[in-house]
């Protein structure tokens, strides 16, 4: 079973993981920098201003 | 928990249950204390049983009496008012048992009481680190989560009685815990000391708090989620995943407070320090940064800086911070791989925090001058600033070579209290004294110049603390690896001990003054309460303790 060494087994968990994890950081990027989002988020940036006396 | 709103009057839904329920598990205490041969269980099911009787007795004379009234058109504030005055007793509390445990170290002969084995550092130690980190901590998170995610959602607490039972239930968690320290009850893990029973009261409460923050933020009439929800709820959800792994364990018997744990070795170093360091990545910094990303925009009168800034970071944070833990276990039969993957991960952490640190402080653009001005700004902003400055060191101190140094030395208690009083301490307090004002319905704290002397105060002592302890660190460090030209260890481990005495007076020093400061914004904040309210008077709004 030279085929599913350590190493390989290791080689194949850190590459995977690296682009896993690195598609997922590059997707929270693109939702955050998404134009469409723009007023949105700038409405939210200036909620703790806004809020009222009443619910 | 909609049909609170409809209702105009009356007890919070729930009251009734709550006292079913109290009442019931004050029988069953007493019960499991008479069956019990065990005196530690015995006194801990007697706390229970006491508990629940008062909690039956004010819940009965305020259902009769008409004073607890649910008021649906109004936010919950009186549960954040027991929660402002909890957070500052706690802090008193909790800094000074810091205070005498410090003295301790400093003067051993004189503070040590051989007759009272409850005062031993052993047993103080972590009655000081669960005090301020969970009860002046928590009750500062639980506290300022149930104003901002109320305010932000523009709806009142879901689950009528359950914010109340959320808050005096973690009252009951703080007191079983620090009892249970003093007599011995602990199952050595660090900042998950208390004993199986404790654990699982604190699961059935944070379950609670969990239901009370999602019920709130499901009923919100605002579309958006504001980023500090997204914190808390981070900050309750992963508490509530590492206390479940962390404290499995079997008990000896249902009436013994000992208990086992299910992992051993390795394994269970592991758990602990996944759990350990995850505690300061979402218990001191995640909930911590839900309350930057609310009171300092609301304070400076600014937007938040970068939004977009906030979600990277908040995303990147929390999926980095889970990794961190093997970076305690250095050097230990952990393997190598586990040890690196910790550290690389605890370097990347620069990256979150520093966005985070960037985000607050720069939302002060335009606002600049209130730096001078407002000395709760000026709080608010140290406090990011040491933020900024203990999570530089961590990821410095998470590289091998760096903690063959650092580790088991001065130098961790340093950057522990560089982020636990500089960051979680000073915006707690900053927190405060916005809340203050804002909920009693008054102008403003009683006194400026009472908040300047309790910053500079607590600042200077800050400062002495982790210098002190950078100095007493590195030289024990410096110490223990020290050979003789035989190969010998240069220093006995008494040697490094006395060695550090001036820096030990420093710290208890630096200690002391912060918690002078600390008792200077309770009596500013005493003066506050009790001062006439600006706005006129509001027939609803019952005073905290009414309830209490």
């Amino acid at each position: 079973m030279s085929g599913l060494s350590y190493e390989t087994v290791a080689r194949f968990a850190q590459q995977a993981g690296l682009i896993y994890f690195g598609l997922i950081f590059l997707a929270g990027v693109a939702y955050a920098l998404r134009p469409s989002k723009k007023a949105e988020f700038q409405h939210a940036a200036r909620m703790p201003l806004d809020d009222g006396e009443q619910p | 928990m909609s049909a609170t709103t409809l209702r105009s009057a009356g007890p919070p839904a729930g009251s009734g249950a709550l006292l079913a329920i109290s009442v019931v598990g004050a029988f069953l205490a007493v019960l499991g204390a008479g069956l019990s041969h065990d005196p530690i269980f015995q006194l801990q099911a007697g706390t229970i049983a006491l508990a629940g009787v008062i909690a039956a007795f004010v819940l009965n004379a305020g259902m009769a009496g008409g004073t607890l009234q649910d008021h649906p058109d109004q936010y919950s504030d009186n549960v954040v008012k027991a929660g402002v005055i909890a957070t500052m007793f706690w802090a008193a509390a909790g800094l000074l048992v810091g205070v005498i445990v410090a003295a301790q170290l400093s003067w051993p002969t004189v503070f040590y009481f051989p007759e009272l084995g409850f005062l031993n550092f052993g047993r103080l130690r972590p009655l000081h680190t669960s005090a301020v980190i969970f009860a002046f901590g928590g009750n500062a998170l639980i506290a300022t989560s149930f104003y901002v995610v109320q305010r932000t959602c523009k709806a009142r607490l879901a689950g009528g009685i359950t914010p109340w039972f959320v808050f005096w239930g973690y009252q009951l968690f703080i007191v079983l815990a620090a009892t249970g320290y003093l007599m011995g009850a602990t199952q050595g893990k660090e900042y998950a000391e208390p004993e199986w029973y404790t654990d699982l009261w604190l699961t059935i409460v944070w379950v609670a708090y969990l239901l009370v923050f999602l019920g709130t933020i499901w009923k919100r009439k605002e579309p958006h989620i504001y980023v500090a929800n997204w914190f808390y709820l981070a900050f309750i959800v992963t508490i509530a995943l590492l206390h479940l792994v962390n404290n499995a364990g079997v008990p000896v018997g249902l009436l013994n407070h000992k208990s086992y744990g299910v992992f051993a070795g390795v394994q269970d170093a592991l758990v602990q320090w996944w759990y350990g360091h995850n505690a300061v990545g979402f218990f001191l910094t995640a909930g911590f940064l839900a309350m930057m990303y609310y009171f300092v925009p609301k304070r400076v009168e600014r937007p938040v800086y970068s939004y977009r800034l906030s979600i990277v970071h908040f995303w990147a944070l929390i999926f980095i911070y889970i990794w961190a833990g093997p970076h305690h276990l250095h050097y230990t039969a952990l393997p190598q791989w586990a040890q690196t993957l910790g550290m690389t991960f605890s370097i990347m952490l620069w990256m979150p925090s520093w966005g985070g640190m960037i985000n607050g402080l720069m939302t002060l653009s335009g606002a600049w001058d209130k730096l001078r001005t407002d000395p709760v700004v000026r709080m608010m902003v140290v406090s990011i600033a040491f933020y900024g400055m203990s999570t530089f060191e961590g990821p410095v101190m998470s590289i091998r070579a760096v903690n063959a140094l650092s580790h088991y030395t001065d130098w961790t208690i340093g950057h522990v209290h560089s982020g636990a009083l500089g960051w979680v301490g000073f915006i707690s307090f900053g927190a405060v004294y916005c809340l203050v004002p804002w909920l009693w319905k008054k102008p403003g704290m009683y006194s400026n110049k009472l908040i300047e002397w309790h910053f500079w105060i607590a600042t200077t002592g800050i400062l002495l603390y982790i210098a002190a302890m950078w100095v007493s660190g590195i030289m024990e460090g410096l110490m223990w690896r020290e050979y003789t030209p035989q190969g010998f260890l240069a220093y006995s481990f008494i040697e490094t001990v006395s060695a550090k005495h001036i820096e030990n007076v420093i710290r208890t020093v630096g200690g002391l003054m912060y918690l002078s400061g600390a008792l200077i914004m309770i009596v500013n904040m005493w003066k506050t309460i009790a001062s006439p309210s600006a706005a006129p008077a509001d027939a609803s709004a019952v005073p905290a303790n009414a309830i209490a």
